[in-house]
């Protein structure tokens, strides 16, 4: 259990993925405006996140493994995460209207985010049975979800702020996305 | 190695093949029935998703055309007859008829401030622009909630729909208006509204200070007293934050509100000297039934007693029409006050 709880806490933190890893950098820097709009896409997220890290994990080890086709693991995976997402969008617009509303474009934009695709490779890559995989790729959700509302946080304020002309938007962004990293590399020997 | 190669193309080829199968059933299973006018709306609006509408392209706006009720004419993009097309399909026009406006929206002023100098707080001499001169001291008048007069509106109306007039005040030619709604959002004092064209009785003061402040503010402001609320026959008068507003759902436009109004709040379209109106039973007609005397809230009719025939006390009458309305016989008619 501890063992479990260590990936847990090291894919939220020490390997946080976009803090740590850089990956899922345009949703990163695109959707943390607002931490309404933040809250949304982190959710959206980790949720396929999780699922799509599970998946991949057993069309992986049911299917590429036996038949020697690890080579085509990433336009698999690819496959597989687009669909998933086709998928879900269309049970939570059935299911959960509001839900659906307030995950807006962002559900579909999800199918290009690479973090996705990146906990899937990450999971085979670090031989991960599929309980190890589960937590794994919850965590990198959670860690993402983490950075976003961290980010929106202090974008929201970031507005309120005087800045140089040439530092608004994006520059700033990026400055503080850098800091950002520094500052979650103090979590490194953790576990 | 030959069959490697077949391997990976079935492998794909299968799991290409099984997603879309599920997806295709997916599609049909949790298919959500969606209005069918939101698609047909969408195929009559333009399709340039320029968001000029304030919506996130032509799909959210027909959907809010529909849902919400929003007006067609929030489309500024839209060709005339186009529009005409699509009002005709809502139903609120009706076909053939290119004349008539629909029952639409125009914006209405709530604010008819005077700027004589002791209405006025300081000179503004900066920029030309309502947004700007807020910052300073919240603007240029006493009143708080007075119209700054610089003209935001007119530069968000993409009609030519609003003119700055007399004493710094917006008018609005209702004929263009098209009720998209960009003043409302423009205006930084919330003082513009959109309103039924058709209706034309309004609370020209958006004022929600309390009675004695407002009055020391402004000779026309609303003081939230209370009299007109008293006066509607309707009950199309709310009171809220010492503020009267109409509603317009309810209110029948006798103006009776209007007439009794202390401060001149409340106003009749194109009637500057409105006074009110009057009821008079017609002695011939009148059979003594006493269903006016029943329905008049105000106690103006006099008599009510079975066939004794009715008179109106013109002190007490409000004008509100109630009796016109009830009465068999139609004997009552109603005309302005001279």
């Amino acid at each position: 259990m501890m063992h479990l709880l260590a990936i847990l806490i090291t894919a939220i933190f020490l390997e946080n993925f976009v803090l740590n890893q850089i990956l899922g950098i345009c949703p990163f820097i695109g959707v943390s405006n607002k931490m309404d709009s933040a809250i949304g896409m982190g959710l959206a997220v980790t949720f396929v996140m999780l699922i799509a890290g599970v998946s991949t994990w057993c069309v992986n080890q049911y299917v590429l493994i036996p038949l020697k086709l690890e080579y085509l693991q990433t336009i698999a995976f690819i496959l597989i995460i687009a669909s998933l997402v086709q998928f879900i969008e269309m049970v939570i617009k059935k299911t959960a209207p509001n839900l659906y509303q307030a995950l807006g474009v962002f559900l579909p934009l999800i199918t290009t985010n690479c973090a996705v695709l990146g906990v899937a490779l990450l999971n085979i890559k670090k031989g991960y049975n599929l309980l190890e995989t589960t937590f794994n790729s919850l965590g990198g959700g959670l860690g993402f979800f983490l950075a976003l509302i961290i980010m929106a946080s202090i974008r929201e304020r970031l507005d309120l702020a005087e800045l140089p002309e040439s530092m608004k938007g994006a520059p700033i962004a990026l400055i503080t996305a850098g800091i950002l990293a520094t500052a979650f590399m103090g979590f490194s020997g953790l576990v | 190695m030959e069959l490697q190669i077949l391997y990976a193309v079935l492998v794909l080829g299968i799991l290409g093949f099984a997603f879309g199968a599920i997806l295709s059933y997916a599609s049909v299973k949790f298919k959500v029935e969606v209005d069918p006018r939101i698609e047909q709306t969408l195929k009559m609006l333009p399709g340039a998703n320029c968001g000029s509408c304030g919506f996130a392209g032509c799909s959210a706006m027909a959907e809010a055309i529909i849902t919400k009720g929003v007006s067609p004419s929030r489309c500024p993009v839209m060709l005339i007859p186009d529009r005409n097309k699509l009002e005709e399909f809502l139903g609120l026009r009706k076909a053939g008829e290119t004349n008539v406006r629909a029952v639409v929206k125009a914006a209405l002023v709530k604010c008819q401030g005077s700027d004589d100098e002791e209405h006025q707080k300081f000179q503004y001499l900066g920029l030309e622009d309502c947004q700007s001169a807020i910052i300073v001291q919240n603007g240029p008048w006493k009143c708080p909630h007075r119209c700054i007069g610089l003209g935001s509106c007119v530069k968000a109306c993409k009609f030519g729909a609003i003119k700055i007039g007399d004493h710094h005040l917006p008018i609005v030619n209702e004929d263009k208006c098209v009720g998209c709604g960009q003043c409302v959002m423009a205006c930084p004092k919330h003082i513009i509204d959109l309103a039924d064209t058709v209706k034309t009785v309004h609370v020209r003061c958006n004022s929600t200070e309390k009675g004695a402040d407002t009055r020391k503010l402004c000779a026309t402001g609303c003081l939230g007293c209370g009299i007109c609320k008293k006066n509607c026959a309707y009950e199309a008068i709310i009171i809220e934050n010492n503020l009267a507003r109409i509603d317009y759902d309810k209110c029948h436009e006798c103006g009776a509100c209007v007439a009794k109004c202390p401060t001149g709040a409340i106003i009749k379209e194109n009637r500057p000297d409105y006074k009110g109106r009057v009821a008079e039973i017609n002695q011939d007609l009148c059979i003594g039934c006493t269903v006016c005397f029943k329905n008049c809230k105000f106690d103006a009719v006099i008599g009510g007693k079975v066939k004794e025939k009715h008179s109106i006390d013109s002190k007490k009458c409000v004008g509100c029409g109630m009796c016109v309305e009830k009465c068999p016989k139609k004997a009552i008619k109603i005309d302005d006050r001279a």
